[in-house]
């Protein structure tokens, strides 16, 4: 039953992932590219540090992080007479009422918090690679567009919703297409996050089970169950492949690009 | 706005329940993949040894337990950072775990490891290629003795690793070896064995007191009144108290 | 134990040179950066061969994609779809557990080990998604730059080694220096999952875990992993930018592609 639910998991999470991560995307791009000093190094410190790292790393200690990171803030606001340390030696506490879940909460609520703290760290990794998109796709748009656009008179925020950002998306759409299939790949490291994904469900019903413990003994199939993850992956992709084709002839009519040309 | 409604309503329920104990839902952190003390049953639950025992604790502590899996790798920092409040996984006693997280009195006497080979000529002290899972007490183990030491990132592998002749004999708890040498006709046990770390223990942040005040009881009960010997014997872990 | 003692003892543990055992106790920083950065060792090994190798496969699997034979194409089709359409983490399991059935039949026993054995799946990786770039430049080489050379008697082998190729290399280029920063990552799933470790001779993200487990505290040793994977991109970026200079010193001034990610083709 698991490893049924594992496949929903992963396809949910590429589901709210990507329009999420485009978000983070959009914002860091914005940022890179703004008039106020500081926002733009943020934006661009917030591209450059988080591609620079390899998203294995960033997954094995980011999301704890973020975890203490929500309970810190809500310490400060639910508990403000708190008397106790936070941290005591090792330990990360703060007050029951600041916990997230709550400690008493239901097992559904642990699993939906983890799988939300593991779409929000994809987005952050993912916002990353797709602000880099973006900010390359604002980047090829004409410049005569945007004179023009000052020539009406525009002023610099209506030039940039509607001159620079309908037309961007014909620049970025094949990089954040490729984005999109290493977002498909990187999902076999959700198991690192703590959900528990189709790898997990793989390893787990494909490892060795002895009669002792399971009606069902079987020696060691995880070459099996990894076979048909592979199926699984490349009919996936391929199946990406042809929705962002047609999706690319759509948005590429009447502009003038090679794509439209050909 | 109905988020802030919601969580006012479990702040109040939470006040009410405590003068409970800080702990309304104690959760059970457990590895999941380590067979016969906790694994995954075909019905997708926790199971094993550990199960049975923690459910047992819990029944006699009077508390409400759940049950959640986490990977090996990471189960201590989930545990101090307050994801879950015990860790119960055969975790062994060990001073540089317990400089860490606080240790319940050990539910298991030290469990010999042992080795698994194909053949019992296999010389562990002469040049043999040792495998073990990647951090655990035997890698430390063979990796002090000089040996030579191939870690895998699973306790599978390290089976799977002897089966197919990258190494000559795998170290690990005798309790988890012991069905692959009764089922597996092939495999076999060397007569050399090793006693590493002491007993097996709940871990318990400590931070958590008045927690493992309560699962000490519980486990000496069980001790004295034998039920604790006679799970030991029915999932074949080691010798009895 | 100084700071100077530590890198002298376990700056080249990673291969092999140096204290046989790890530390195992104070965990100071000074252990953690000599040890982790030893690691390193193994993920530029990996990242420079299997760049340098799937270079070459990867232009040679280009051509055959853009071929009019069929019995090129199909294959070339085939490979990429099946190295770019899975997960990496999937093709070491099933890499290594192939090069297992090719041992124990009595060949290549070398190939179980991940100095040889990942690096072939890096190799092969790298080029199925390096081909990929390849192919999309080759088909954008302006149609202008072929007529001139024809123009000027070019013909065949001469043509394309002359004209086409530099100019696929020119517009691929950006879209490469991604992949090459892809590549330097992937390298940290080598012992991560799929190949075993010997001897405590692993990579930064091996020695990063060793620390992670022994002090029980994530928050230093892979922060510490990202710091030296920056350093490495941000060295990657520069030597890749001064090839990108060259391939277009002979553009005017103005026109030179500035080392802004092409979105054409970013893996």
């Amino acid at each position: 039953m698991g490893l049924y639910w594992s496949f929903v998991t992963v396809l949910v999470l590429l589901a709210i992932t990507a329009p999420t991560a485009l978000l983070f995307g959009f914002g860091g791009a914005t940022a890179a590219r703004a008039n106020f000093l500081p926002l733009r190094w943020f934006g661009k410190a917030y591209i450059s540090v988080v591609r620079g790292v390899p998203d294995i790393a960033f997954f094995l200690f980011f999301v704890i992080a973020l975890d203490q990171m929500f309970e810190l803030v809500r310490h400060q606001i639910f508990c403000p007479g708190w008397a106790e340390e936070i941290w005591q030696g090792n330990d990360f506490r703060v007050c029951p009422e600041a916990k997230l879940p709550l400690g008493n909460a239901a097992q559904w609520v642990h699993e939906v918090y983890g799988f939300f703290l593991a779409v929000l760290t994809f987005a952050i990794v993912f916002g990353a690679f797709s602000a880099n998109v973006l900010y390359g796709a604002m980047m090829a748009v004409p410049r005569g567009q945007m004179e023009t656009a000052e020539a009406y008179g525009m002023t610099r925020a209506q030039a940039f919703w509607r001159v620079l950002v309908p037309q961007m998306w014909v620049y970025a759409l094949p990089g954040l297409s490729n984005l999109w299939m290493i977002l498909i790949k990187a999902t076999p490291l959700l198991f690192l996050l703590g959900v528990e994904d189709i790898v997990y469900w793989a390893r787990e019903l494909g490892g060795t089970k002895q009669a002792r413990f399971s009606d069902y003994p079987h020696g060691d199939w995880r070459l099996w169950y990894f076979l048909g993850l592979l199926i699984f992956y490349l009919a996936f992709t391929k199946l990406s492949e042809f929705v962002l084709e047609r999706l690319m002839r759509r948005l590429s009519h009447g502009q003038a690009t090679i794509g439209a040309a050909a | 706005m109905k988020h802030l409604i919601l969580t006012a309503a479990a702040v109040a329920l939470s006040a009410g329940l405590a003068h409970a104990g800080s702990h309304s839902v104690v959760r059970m952190g457990t590895e999941g993949a380590y067979p016969p003390w906790n694994f995954i049953n075909d019905a997708g639950e926790v199971d094993g040894f550990e199960r049975e025992l923690g459910d047992e604790l819990c029944a006699r502590a009077e508390l409400n337990c759940e049950w959640v899996t986490n990977e090996w790798d990471s189960i201590i920092p989930n545990l101090v950072s307050g994801n879950y409040d015990t860790i119960i996984a055969g975790m062994s006693i060990t001073d540089e775990r317990d400089e860490v997280i606080d240790f319940t009195q050990n539910y298991t006497l030290p469990d010999p490891s042992a080795y698994l080979a194909m053949s019992m000529d296999v010389d562990v002290m002469g040049g043999a290629v040792i495998a073990a899972q990647t951090n655990t007490i035997q890698a430390a183990f063979i990796a002090e003795k000089g040996w030579t030491l191939v870690e895998f990132a699973t306790p599978e592998e390290t089976i799977a690793a002897v089966k197919n002749g990258e190494a000559d004999a795998v170290l690990a708890d005798k309790s988890y070896l012991a069905p692959f040498a009764d089922e597996d006709p092939d495999l076999m046990f060397l007569e050399q064995e090793e006693l590493i770390g002491g007993g097996v223990g709940m871990g318990i942040r400590e931070s958590d007191g008045e927690l493992k005040d309560k699962f000490d009881m519980a486990i000496q009960s069980m001790k004295d009144d034998g039920s604790l010997n006679a799970l030991i014997t029915k999932w074949e872990i080691g010798e009895t108290f | 134990m100084s700071c100077w003692q530590t890198i002298q003892d376990y700056g080249l543990r990673a291969i092999g040179i140096g204290e046989r055992l790890l530390p195992r106790e104070d965990f100071g920083l000074c252990q953690q950066f000599t040890l982790i950065g030893s690691g390193l060792i193994w993920n530029i090994y990996f990242g420079m061969l299997a760049l340098f190798i799937g270079f070459f496969i990867a232009n040679a699997v280009a051509l055959a994609k853009a071929s009019r034979y069929y019995w090129l194409r199909k294959p070339a089709e085939w490979f990429i779809l099946v190295f770019r359409g899975s997960p990496l983490f999937i093709q070491f399991f099933l890499a290594y557990f192939i090069f297992l059935r090719i041992k124990q039949a009595g060949y290549m026993p070398w190939l179980t080990s991940a100095q040889a054995g990942a690096l072939i799946v890096l190799v092969l990786n790298t080029a199925a998604y390096s081909a990929e770039i390849f192919f999309g430049a080759l088909r954008s080489v302006p149609k202008g730059e072929v007529e001139a050379a024809d123009a000027y008697g070019f013909t065949g082998w001469k043509r394309f080694v002359r004209v086409i190729w530099p100019t696929t290399m020119r517009l691929a280029w950006p879209a490469y220096t991604n992949e090459a920063i892809f590549l330097f990552h992937a390298t940290t799933l080598v012992f991560f999952s799929g190949f075993p470790t010997w001897k405590q001779q692993g990579d930064a993200l091996y020695y990063a875990n060793y620390f992670a487990d022994k002090t029980f505290n994530p928050f230093i040793p892979y922060p510490i992993v990202a710091f030296y994977f920056i350093l490495l991109t941000l060295t990657l970026i520069a030597a890749f930018g001064m090839v990108n200079r060259r391939l277009n010193r002979h553009l005017p001034q103005e026109r030179r592609a500035k080392m802004r990610i092409r979105p054409n083709v970013i893996r």
